[in-house]
Order: structure tokens, then C-alpha cells, then sequence
């Protein structure tokens, strides 16, 4: 087999979808232009007055303590004294409704609402800088770097105000030496909810007692780490809260009367206490303001904002403590806090609200200006019509104050309707596209989809042709070169992304001609047959079901509601194709053995082929595989999770890590049944190598079929039952218990990657035995004992044991039989146990190891639907051998291993569908970031070691179906059935099963066969993730689209990355085994013809 | 040389589909505040009640049903007992299907057994009709060399055009558009129905047009 042109034409296939992903996701997801200006003293904002240094006025707080209590969601903040049996998280923090009923004046508690993305760096961001926050910015969490923009600390730390800081260390990354005193405490992990607030209480109260401070910022986390552990609904979440309260009232007893007080979420929670999106739940956090003197002008009034916006802190807290607003922030001052104009007595200082609102508009307008000036992307028109605004507003002021008479309150109004608008038209912009590079990767997409689907149809052609590839990566490197040098001569400087276009673009084209060239010799070689009609023809090929079927899954990435339904959109589409398999066969009269009805004339069907006893098991094999597909399918809809869209869905109960039931005996019973399903995967794979005798040998792959992986399985469940315990239960085993927390994962991922290294060094499984020489030598491996030690009986032996008929060797053991090596009955002197599945074999094993070690990444209830993939994988194989036999498609009568497309969009499709059967959604907030924590319990110190475990959770499903694809290839060979073509070969008399020996008997058609295989499973993927470009680029201005198809593209575009990957291992495994199988065979010849 | 058959099923054909018409338009007239959408599952009903009689009553009429081996009066009321049984077994059938396919198990089991018996009653039915209760031949029949007559040509064609009728009405399900016909099950039984219509009025002109290619082997 000519490995190199398969393995270098996959992989250049593939670096062009990245290349054109990689170019939409560039024009698609845009990062907003940082203004690095910053404000100072000596901004001159006040109008007419000649106070030339804002800061140094005495500001109406000198002091301020902001405490951040982390998803403190409004509904935790509320105290309804009539609710008789408050759930968990109600009613717990009384001290709120308590200080603001009496005292009115002095505190208010408002709605606080958080722009998306509701993670907690952005909204760290956001309410320091003010300004808003831009999508690409949520794969930073991880990696969260200095703020560079101007923002709140910075401008508190210009005129010397002492800032100190305890609490989530995400602050200490954002402003890096910002602080005059900063006690940071490790975030990241999740299940931890007490080191953080703990930490805080410790040093909190004789801080706030010391005068070594103006401004104190605390942040806890212990509120929305245990959203994340056990949900809001849970005891732990009203002991926390509790908590709280206890800190809010000593905090207020220790005020003193220039110092004011914020308690504040910085987002909310949803039902599950995740967070992320942008449903209301999420945003709506809670703001409570105090001050020990009065803060308000009076009572709560009609004029009262129902919400206050996350961005309008910055100016409104800049503005009380003193300090110029940050340049680049988008909010308004809260004007409740600032007294009405006139009424401002001198004794408590600060700014009227009118004066309050001129600084802002002001502010706003110079960062408007310089903005427009740098970036040219606010809409032209609106930006003259603010100007326009602007001035007229700021002309009516300066003649009221020039002419001292109170101005208007209209004025108070349109300033605030100004500023408004300015925020308005800022969030709108910056979702803003490029597009042209939308265009060209869209253009790279298709073509890259074009020329997949064409590959996959020429494959035998193209992969006879020699160099072919050797132009298109030429020009691509050429034409790359040239416009990067073009570049450099015209602007100065390279963009990567237009040179890379252009060379994936070129490379694309070229390559399509060669195959279009290929094709018309290859035609004219074969005497071409009604050309003109082919056009037609191959248009009404491309409708039949196996290929309306994708159309549709393509065509449902484009409207809104298929996507949030996608797993039930998925499962239906897979089982419409599941039942069309039999009704197909069933047209096509192959389903049931022909009757034999003399009145038929025999030449009308064509002759039979397999006996009918055949043909009736065949079909019974594919009916029950039918059912089980069908089984796996309605149990697999079981284990989706929901979308913040479906309003009436509940998440499936299998989800929830075991540690959150609080059932025992339910716990018990979702162990139990994890564990079966683990026991029965573990078994299931080693039940198949054994029938196949693949675990005879004593090669490396036999090694971990045989103990690394139910060595694995006991790991994993005991890791299971670990985190299983409750904290508080074993209270003298809570070292113990942190240590196998720790180990036990550790373990099975060392031995996980233990057993895929074996695979990979060692992959044959095959056991050779030599009976001729048996008795000479066999001292060592007596045939008695053997049989002992592998359990087979005599019968299963018989029946597997593969004898090397293999033409050349036979013919090459009969010339070497004049050594008198080779047995009287001329039979074959050499016997080799598993050779029959050699390819398949580490396969998959390969893919069930794998699998149990994304499984370790996953809940534990999990276990039931990898269990279900497992069965689902099963049948659709058995279903693909039953049909292909049945079809009469064995490799033995056409010559060719194609691979219909029916199998193969059913296992891409069951990879989507396993993807939601696994508990995942294509939303930022479902992504399950327990899964960086297996195995390190105490976080990560880098970055990539969790994106990674994360994202092998998030994918798993891809990857199994990925790396099992080459299956696909080999399960007909496998399930072949022996003796059927016992009546046609006749002569032969005695003609054995060689299942996968046949691939290596045309090992050219072994390669077509592999490439096209593999470039109609990237085609499949590929068109899924061109029609979700598709609709991010149409529906672009769609109400949808930061919510729905944005994520959807992302997710759908590391999936296909992912899978892509994934495909390329095995199909490398693949070439892997078929190198060691030809070494094999050139060591036992000389061997056995000795 | 088929013109006389293709004109009678023509006109059965037609007498069909006025009987699904008639069963939506009588009871509009005839029961207070009924609606395809509103009352749905009478509607459902009505439609396979008449369609049921009249398929009964034309292919009996027309005498398309297969010749009984036997004359006596056990034997035909044993068919009749066994065509029975296939009309509730199928029922189930459908339903498990449609199950399977993602309706609801238990909150709208009656809604999912009223589909299932508006599938049966348009396509088991015609077969129970055209071909008696024979399982085999049922298989036999949908298969491509195994149409014997015009007859089963047209229930080939109007089979699959209902059941891919209801298929395509479980497509604008997921839809946010609030709209009536969108409720489980109004969009499947709709489009089974307009299926067998489109059947019915496609079975006869597919026949027409392709007559020189039809060959039956034993006609």
C-alpha cells in the first residue's frame, strides 16, 4: 500500500479547512480597539470655572470598601419576609432589606445587570474600565492578562490613594502592581469554597480597623464556587450566604461616616449555577450601596432606575471619590447618589447632578472622538448625529451656568438620553465584521468541501497518480511567498492570514484542475461511456437519502430553533437513515431469500449469490442490529442537557456529579450502575479480541488488552467511589481520601498513555504457530499447555485459527518444501491465531482505551451513555457488514473496499449525537470545567494542560468516532462469512476466511479504500462546519447570533478540528499495523521456509 | 392495454380523496366549533373513519381483492379476524415507530395512538385491501421487481408518499413560530394526509406516463 500519498493528501486536505476556518473566525470574531489614553487631574471638564486640578477638591467620600461577593445573583439579595419555607438560597441575607427600610436615605439595594459574557474576568473588566466587553474575550479566562486600558485602580493609584485588595487572585493578574497591598488567593478551583472567603475574613476586619487605606476591594468567591459544586438549591448555599450576611453586618458596624460601602455580584447564576451566557438569571446580579452618612437626597422615589447598568459604577464611583472617569468608559453616573442641582451644600461636597451628568457627557464625547479617530468602524451617520447632539447639549449648558440661572431639568434629561445612546451605539458597532476575509474563508470552505467530495469519489484514480500533490503545495508555498512579499513592498508589514489565503487558495485550484485532468485520462483510458448524460446523472446520485440526509443536518445548522433542538434534530436524522438500510435492501429484493417461484423467469434477479440459510441469518443479524441502534438511540436521548432556551426541559439526572445527590441509596444506585457499564465495556472489548483470538500473542498490544486495561477500569471506579464520599463523612480518612483524589486519576492517565504507547509500538496481535516444528522444538511451548492458558476451546480454535493461505506465502512455503519442513498433507506448515483481524484489532483497542479515559473526564453517570456509544458503534458496524454482505459488496467479487456512504454519514452523525448524549451543548456555559480538575485537584499553574482536558471533554465523542473510522473499512472483512462462497468456488475445494488478509492482497485498493473512507468522513464534518459558517455569515445581523449561531460555529469548528485530528491518528494506527504486518510477514518467511 | 385499469383507479382514486374532503367538511357543518386544528383528534378520526369505509368499499366493489382459495364462511371470517388483528397490530407498530422517533411516551400517548391509526388506516389498510392479510407479500410487494399489478404499483407509490408525508410533518415541530398546526400531532397527520392525496393523484398519472415501461410477470 502506498501510505505516503493517503496520510499527505489527508493532511493537506485538512490544513486547508483550518486555513479557511481560520480566516472566517478572523473576519468573524473581532477584538475591540483598546484606547490606551488615559485621564488625568487636569482634564479640563468643568465648564467656565477656573478650578484647574479636579482631584484636588474635596471628594464627597474619602474613603470607600467595595465587597464583591461573586455571583451574587438579585433573587439571593431580595428578603421576602412572607415566604414561609424559603428555598436554600432565599431570605439568607436579611442585613440588606434590614439597613435599607431603616435607614433610607443611607442605603439601596438595586438590580445589577452585567453585559455578557458573564465570566468573571470580563466583569472585572468591565465594572473597572467601564467600558464594554467583546466576545473573543471569553477564551481568556484562563490566561487573563493586565488590564492595559485606562481603569478605576489606576486612576485611584495616580492621586495616591491606597487600594488595598484581598480575595480572587484573577484581580492580582488584571492590575499587576496596582495595588498598595494585595492578598491574593488561588481562584481556580472550583470545589474549593472556603480557602478564598476564609483568607478575606482573616485580614478583612483589622484592615478595615487600620487607617492604612482608602480603598478596599474584597472579593469572595465562596457564593459562586458553590454554585458551581452543588447548584443554588443546595444547604451549602445558604450556609455561604449566611456567611455573608455576618460579614456584611460587621463590615457596616465597622464604617465609619466618610466611607462608603458597595456590596455587589459581579453576575448571577443560573438554575444549575453555571454562568457565561446572557439569559437574565445570569446577568442580573445585585448592587447594595451604604454609607453611614446620608447618601441619598431622600427616600426611595418614582425617578429610582429599576436596573442599574454593570458599566455606569466606574463614573459614579469615580465621581464620589474624586477621581477623573477612566478614558474609555461608556456609563453613566447613578443619579440618585448626586444631590439635585441647587441643593448642593458646600459642607458635604461633591457635584450636583447636572454637574455630575457634564462630566460624564463630556468624558464621553472626548473618548467618542478619539476612538472615531482610530478606528473607523462607528457608523458614520450615527456618529455626526451624537456630535450634532453633544453640541448642542453642552451649548445650552455653558449658557445656563454663563448666565447663572438654574438650567432646565429637559437638560438633566437629554444628557442622560445622550449618554444612553453613546453606549447604544458602541455595543452595536463592536460586534462588527470583516467582510472580506468572511468571504474568502467562506470561499476556502466551499472549495475545500468541493474538492473533499471529489477526492472521495476519484480516490482510486488519484492515488495512482504520482506527485500529485507536489504542485499544488509548490504554488501554495510560491504564490504564499510572493504575496507576503508583495506585502512587505506596499505596506511594510505581512498579514499572515491574507498570505495564507491566498496560498490555500491557489494550492485548492491547482489541485482541482490536476484531478479534473486526471479524471478525463482516466476516463478516456476506460473508453468513456455517455459523457454527456453523466452531468444529469451524477446530480441525481447526489439525492439519493444517504446524501439528503447531511443536506438536511447542513441545512438545520441555518435556523435558530434547529440548533437549540439539535440532539433530538441529530437522533432523528439517524434513525431515518437506520430504517431506510433495510427498506433500501428490501426494494432492491436482497433482504429476504428469493422465493423459488417457478413462474419466475431465473434471468430477471440476479443469480444468488449467497445461499439462502445465509442471506436469512444476514438479515436477522442486520434487523437486530437495527434494534439495538434503535434501542441506543431512544436511551441516548435520556442524557442530553438543556439550553437556556428550552425554558421546560430538565437536564438529565445522570449529569450531576455523584458528589451533589444527596439520596444515598439513589448515589448507591448510580454507582452501581456507572460500574456495570464500565465492567461491561471493559468486557465487551476483551469478549471480541478473545473470539478473534487476538490475545494469544505476548506482543504489546496483548499486554494492555489483557491488564492495562481492566487495570484502567479498576481505577476509574475506584476514583468514582473516592469522589463519591462526602467531605464531611470520613473525617479520619480526609487525607487519605485527598490522596487518592489525587492519585487515582494520575494513575489512569499514566496508565492510559502506558497502554496507547504499546498499542502504538507493538500493534500486531498475531500468535504463529508452527506445527511442523512443534515437536522439534516445542520444549518451550508444549500445544497442550497453550490451549490450557488461553482458554479456547478446541471448537473456537478451529473455527479462528487462521490459516495462512495467504497465495504468495503458500506458493513460497510449497517451494521450501524440499526441505521437508511442511506437513504431508500439504497443508500449510504455519498457523498464526488473530491474524484474520490484525488491522481491527488495535484499532479497537485503541479506541476503547481511549474511550475509558475520556469517561475518567466525565460525571460518573456518564458511564451508561459511553456505554450506549459503544453498542451504537457496534451496531452500526454490524448493520454496515450485514448490508455489505448482503449487497454482495465483498471485497472478493468487486474487487474494491469502498464504503458507501450510508455507513459513513451515519457515523459522523452518531458522533453529533453522542456529542448531546454526552451532556454537552454547543453554549459556552454547558462546557463542563469540572473535567480540568480530574486529577489535579488543587488547579493547574499553565494554561494549556486544562484547555486541554477540556476540551478532550467536550469532544469525546468526536474523538472515538474519529479514531474508529478506519472500522468502517474492515468490519465487512471481519464479519465475513465463511463457507459462502463454499458452492461458487468450487474447485477449490476448502477455500478459508481471510477476512482482513484480502486488504493485504490488493494493497492498492487498500489505499483508495482507506483515503476514500476518511476524505467522505472530513467531507461530512467539513460541510457541517461550511453550513454553520454559512449562518454565522448570513445571519450575522440575526437576533440569534452571539447566543446561538456564534457558539454553535465555534463549537462546531474545534469539533471538526478535533475530529480531524483525531481521524489522522487512526488512520495512521491504521498504516502503523499494515508496516509492522508486512515486516511480519518478510520475518516469517524466510522463517518457515527454512 | 391497461387504460381500462388506469381509468378505474383513477376514478377509485378520486372517490378516495372526496371522502377525505366530505370527512373535513361534513363535520364542519354538522358539529359546533369543529376545527382541523381546534378539535383535532375528531378531524384525525373522521378522516381514517372514511377513508377506511370507502377503501373497503371501493376495492370490494371492485373486486381487487385476491381470490380466496377456500368459499366457506369460516374461512372468509377468519380472514376477516386475521385483517383485524394486522390493523391493531400495525397501529402498534406505528406507534412504537413514532416513539422511537421522539414523541412523548407517556403525557400525549393518545395524541401519538391517534397518528398511528391515521397511518394505518392509509396505508395498512389499502394493503390489507389490495393484497389480503399476508405479511409475506406485503414485504414482497415493496420491493423493486415485486408490484404484480397496476394495483400494486399504486399502493407502492401512495404508501410511500404518506409515510414520507408524515416524515417531512415532524420537520416545522422545533419551529418558534407558536402557530396551531405546529402542536403535536396536527404537522405529522397533515402531511400524511396531503401525502395520500398527493399518492392518490400521482399513483394514476406515474402509471400513465410510464406505461410502456411496466411489465408485470404474472398478469
Amino acid at each position: 500500500m502506498n501510505r505516503l500519498p493517503v496520510l499527505s493528501l489527508l493532511l493537506w486536505m485538512c490544513a486547508v479547512f483550518y486555513i479557511g476556518i481560520y480566516l472566517f473566525v478572523g473576519g468573524f470574531l473581532l477584538v475591540r480597539l483598546e484606547v490606551n489614553r488615559t485621564s488625568t487631574c487636569r482634564d479640563v471638564l468643568h465648564p467656565g470655572e477656573e478650578r484647574g486640578d479636579f482631584c484636588h477638591v474635596k471628594p464627597r467620600f474619602r474613603r470607600a470598601v467595595l465587597l464583591i461577593i461573586d455571583a451574587l445573583k438579585i433573587d439571593f439579595a431580595r428578603f421576602d419576609p412572607a415566604k414561609a419555607t424559603p428555598r436554600p438560597y432565599e431570605n439568607k441575607l436579611p442585613v440588606l432589606e434590614e439597613t435599607a427600610s431603616s435607614r433610607p436615605s443611607h442605603s439601596r439595594l438595586y438590580p445589577f445587570r452585567a453585559d455578557p459574557p458573564t465570566t468573571t474576568m470580563q466583569r472585572i473588566k468591565g465594572f473597572t474600565t467601564g467600558s464594554l466587553p467583546t466576545f473573543i474575550d471569553v477564551g481568556n479566562n484562563f490566561a487573563s492578562s493586565a488590564i492595559l486600558e485606562d481603569n478605576l485602580i489606576h486612576q485611584l493609584g495616580q492621586i495616591g490613594k491606597r487600594v488595598v485588595f484581598m480575595g480572587d487572585d484573577t484581580w492580582e493578574s488584571l492590575f499587576p502592581k496596582k495595588f498598595y497591598r494585595s492578598l491574593p488567593f488561588p481562584s481556580f478551583n472550583v470545589k474549593d469554597l472556603h480557602t478564598v472567603d476564609n483568607g478575606i475574613l482573616q485580614h478583612l476586619y483589622s484592615t478595615m480597623v487600620g487607617e492604612d487605606w482608602d480603598v478596599l476591594v474584597a472579593h469572595f468567591l465562596g457564593v459562586d464556587h458553590c454554585g458551581h459544586r452543588f447548584g443554588p438549591d443546595h444547604p451549602a448555599m445558604a450556609d455561604k450566604l449566611t456567611q455573608m450576611d455576618g460579614v456584611i453586618r460587621s463590615v457596616i458596624d465597622r464604617l465609619q461616616n466618610d466611607t462608603l460601602l458597595v456590596v455587589m455580584g459581579d453576575h448571577g447564576m443560573t438554575d444549575t449555577g453555571d454562568h457565561g451566557g446572557e439569559s437574565q438569571k445570569e446577568t442580573d446580579a445585585a448592587i447594595f450601596l451604604y454609607s453611614p452618612s446620608p447618601l441619598f437626597p431622600g427616600p426611595p422615589s418614582q425617578s429610582e432606575p429599576d436596573v442599574v447598568p454593570q458599566t455606569d459604577l466606574v463614573p459614579t464611583l469615580a465621581l464620589l471619590l474624586g477621581v477623573p472617569i477612566p478614558y474609555s468608559s461608556v456609563g453613566q453616573v447613578l443619579l440618585p447618589l448626586f444631590p439635585p442641582h441647587g441643593k448642593t451644600e458646600a459642607a458635604v461636597g461633591g457635584l450636583s447632578q447636572l454637574e455630575a451628568l457634564w462630566i460624564n457627557a463630556k468624558q464621553v464625547n472626548r473618548f467618542l472622538e478619539t476612538y472615531s479617530g482610530m478606528a473607523k468602524d462607528i457608523p458614520p451617520v450615527s456618529l455626526s448625529k451624537l456630535q450634532d447632539e453633544f453640541s448642542r447639549l453642552s451649548s445650552d449648558y455653558l449658557t445656563a451656568v454663563r448666565e447663572g440661572r438654574s438650567p432646565s431639568p429637559e437638560l438633566a434629561a437629554s444628557l442622560q438620553a445622550y449618554l444612553t445612546s453613546v453606549r447604544d451605539t458602541c455595543r452595536a458597532t463592536w460586534a462588527r465584521f470583516s467582510p472580506l476575509k468572511m468571504a474568502t474563508g467562506l470561499a476556502i470552505l466551499a472549495f475545500a468541501c468541493l474538492l473533499c467530495f471529489i477526492l472521495s469519489e476519484l480516490s482510486c484514480v488519484l492515488i495512482r497518480e504520482n506527485g500529485l500533490l507536489k504542485a499544488p503545495v509548490v504554488a501554495a508555498v510560491l504564490v504564499g511567498v510572493c504575496v507576503a512579499a508583495g506585502q512587505l513592498f506596499t505596506q511594510g508589514y505581512i498579514e499572515v492570514a491574507w498570505c495564507l489565503a491566498a496560498a490555500a487558495l491557489s494550492s485548492e485550484l491547482l489541485f482541482l484542475w490536476r484531478a479534473h485532468r486526471a479524471r478525463t485520462s482516466a476516463a478516456a483510458g476506460n473508453e468513456s461511456k455517455a459523457p454527456k448524460r453523466a452531468g444529469w446523472l451524477a446530480l441525481r446520485c447526489l439525492l439519493v437519502p444517504p446524501l439528503l440526509v447531511p443536506l438536511l443536518r447542513c441545512a438545520s445548522l441555518l435556523s435558530d430553533s434547529y440548533v437549540i433542538a439539535e440532539g433530538r434534530v441529530v437522533t432523528f436524522l439517524v434513525f431515518s437513515l437506520g430504517l431506510y438500510i433495510p427498506i433500501h435492501l428490501n426494494w432492491d429484493g436482497l433482504l429476504l431469500p428469493p422465493s423459488h417461484d417457478p413462474l419466475r423467469p431465473a434471468g430477471l434477479l440476479p443469480s444468488p449469490v449467497l445461499s439462502p440459510s445465509a442471506v436469512r441469518k444476514e438479515s436477522s443479524t442486520l434487523l437486530a442490529c437495527l434494534g439495538l441502534l434503535v434501542g441506543s438511540l431512544y436511551l441516548s436521548l435520556s442524557f442530553h442537557g438543556c439550553r437556556e432556551e428550552q425554558g421546560y426541559c430538565q437536564p438529565s439526572l445522570f449529569l450531576s456529579p455523584l458528589s451533589r445527590l444527596q439520596d444515598s441509596q439513589l448515589k448507591n444506585l448510580h454507582y452501581v450502575l456507572s460500574l456495570a457499564s464500565l465492567g461491561l465495556w471493559t468486557y465487551l472489548l476483551r469478549r471480541w479480541l478473545r473470539h478473534y483470538g487476538n490475545l494469544n500473542s505476548s506482543g504489546g498490544t496483548v499486554f494492555t488488552a489483557r491488564w492495562i486495561l481492566p487495570l484502567l477500569s479498576v481505577c476509574l471506579g475506584l476514583h468514582w467511589a473516592v469522589s463519591a464520599t462526602p467531605e464531611d463523612s470520613f473525617r479520619n480518612l480526609a487525607e487519605l481520601i485527598s490522596l487518592a483524589q489525587l492519585a487515582l486519576p494520575r494513575t489512569a492517565f499514566c496508565l492510559l498513555e502506558l497502554g496507547l504507547f504499546l498499542i502504538w509500538m507493538d500493534p500486531l496481535t498475531v500468535f504463529v504457530k508452527i506445527r511442523a516444528a512443534a515437536p522439534a522444538r516445542g520444549s518451550s511451548l508444549p500445544p497442550p499447555r497453550y490451549r490450557a492458558s488461553t482458554g479456547i476451546s478446541p471448537q473456537a480454535e478451529l473455527h479462528h485459527l487462521i490459516p495462512q493461505i495467504y497465495q504468495r506465502m503458500r506458493r513460497s512455503l510449497e517451494d521450501g518444501e524440499v526441505t521437508g519442513d511442511a506437513e504431508p498433507d500439504n497443508r500449510p506448515a504455519v498457523e498464526a491465531y488473530g491474524l484474520g483481524t490484525v488491522y481491527s484489532a488495535p484499532l479497537l483497542l485503541f479506541c476503547g482505551m481511549l474511550g475509558i479515559g475520556l469517561l475518567l473526564l466525565h460525571p460518573e453517570g456518564m458511564a451508561l451513555s459511553f456505554l450506549l456509544l459503544l453498542l451504537e458503534m457496534g451496531a452500526l458496524l454490524h448493520i454496515h457488514a450485514s448490508s455489505t454482505t448482503l449487497n454482495g459488496l465483498d471485497g472478493a467479487h468487486s474487487g474494491g473496499f469502498d464504503v458507501p456512504w450510508t455507513p459513513v454519514v451515519l457515523w459522523s452523525l452518531a458522533a453529533t449525537q453522542f456529542f448531546h448524549a454526552t451532556g454537552h451543548l454547543p453554549t459556552f456555559p454547558s462546557i463542563q470545567w469540572g473535567a480540568a480538575f480530574v486529577g489535579f485537584p488543587g488547579g493547574h499553574t499553565g494554561t494549556v494542560l486544562p484547555a486541554l482536558l477540556v476540551t478532550l471533554n467536550t469532544f469525546a465523542s468526536h474523538i472515538l468516532f474519529a479514531v474508529g473510522c478506519p472500522l468502517l473499512l474492515f468490519w465487512p472483512l471481519v464479519c465475513e462469512v465463511r463457507g459462502s462462497r463454499g458452492g461458487r468456488a468450487g474447485g477449490e475445494e476448502g477455500e478459508d476466511a481471510v477476512m482482513e488478509m484480502r486488504l493485504r492482497e490488493n494493497p492498492r485498493q487498500f489505499g483508495s479504500a482507506l483515503l476514500q473512507l476518511s476524505t467522505r468522513y472530513l467531507f461530512i464534518q467539513g460541510a457541517q462546519v461550511f453550513a454553520s459558517v454559512c449562518a454565522a455569515a448570513i445571519l450575522r445581523r440575526h437576533l440569534m447570533v452571539w447566543k446561538v449561531f456564534a457558539p454553535k460555529l465555534m463549537f462546531e469548528a474545534s469539533g471538526f478540528l478535533v475530529s480531524s485530528v483525531f481521524l489522522l491518528v487512526g488512520v495512521t494506527l491504521v498504516l502503523r499495523v499494515d508496516m509492522a504486518v508486512g515486516r511480519w510477514f518478510k520475518r516469517l518467511l524466510p522463517d518457515a521456509s527454512r | 392495454m391497461w387504460d381500462h385499469e388506469i381509468r378505474a383507479m383513477a376514478s377509485s382514486h378520486a372517490i378516495i380523496a372526496s371522502s377525505v374532503f366530505m370527512a373535513t367538511v361534513l363535520p364542519a357543518v354538522l358539529v359546533q366549533g369543529f376545527s382541523v386544528y381546534g378539535t383535532h383528534l375528531l378531524w384525525l378520526y373522521s378522516v381514517s373513519g372514511a377513508v377506511t369505509v370507502v377503501n373497503i368499499a371501493v376495492f370490494w366493489l371492485l373486486g381487487i381483492t385476491p381470490p380466496t382459495k377456500k368459499h366457506t364462511l369460516g374461512y372468509k371470517l377468519s380472514r376477516l379476524v386475521r385483517s383485524c388483528l394486522y390493523f391493531l397490530l400495525s397501529c402498534l407498530f406505528y406507534h412504537t415507530v413514532v416513539v422511537l422517533y421522539g414523541a412523548p411516551l407517556i403525557e400525549t400517548a393518545l395524541e401519538t395512538f391517534s397518528l398511528a391509526v391515521l397511518l394505518t388506516s392509509l396505508t395498512t389498510l389499502r394493503c390489507l385491501c389490495v393484497l389480503g392479510p399476508n405479511v409475506q407479500a406485503w414485504i414482497r410487494v415493496f420491493s423493486r421487481h415485486g408490484a404484480m399489478s397496476v394495483w400494486d404499483t399504486s399502493l407502492q407509490i401512495t404508501v410511500a408518499c404518506t409515510v414520507v408525508g408524515a416524515w417531512v410533518g415532524a420537520f416545522p415541530i422545533p419551529l418558534d413560530w407558536d402557530r396551531p398546526w405546529q402542536v403535536w400531532p396536527v404537522s405529522c397527520s397533515l402531511g400524511s394526509v396531503i401525502g395520500f392525496l398527493t399518492g392518490l393523484v400521482g399513483a394514476p398519472a406515474w402509471i400513465h406516463y410510464h406505461r410502456k415501461q411496466l411489465t408485470y410477470k404474472c398478469k
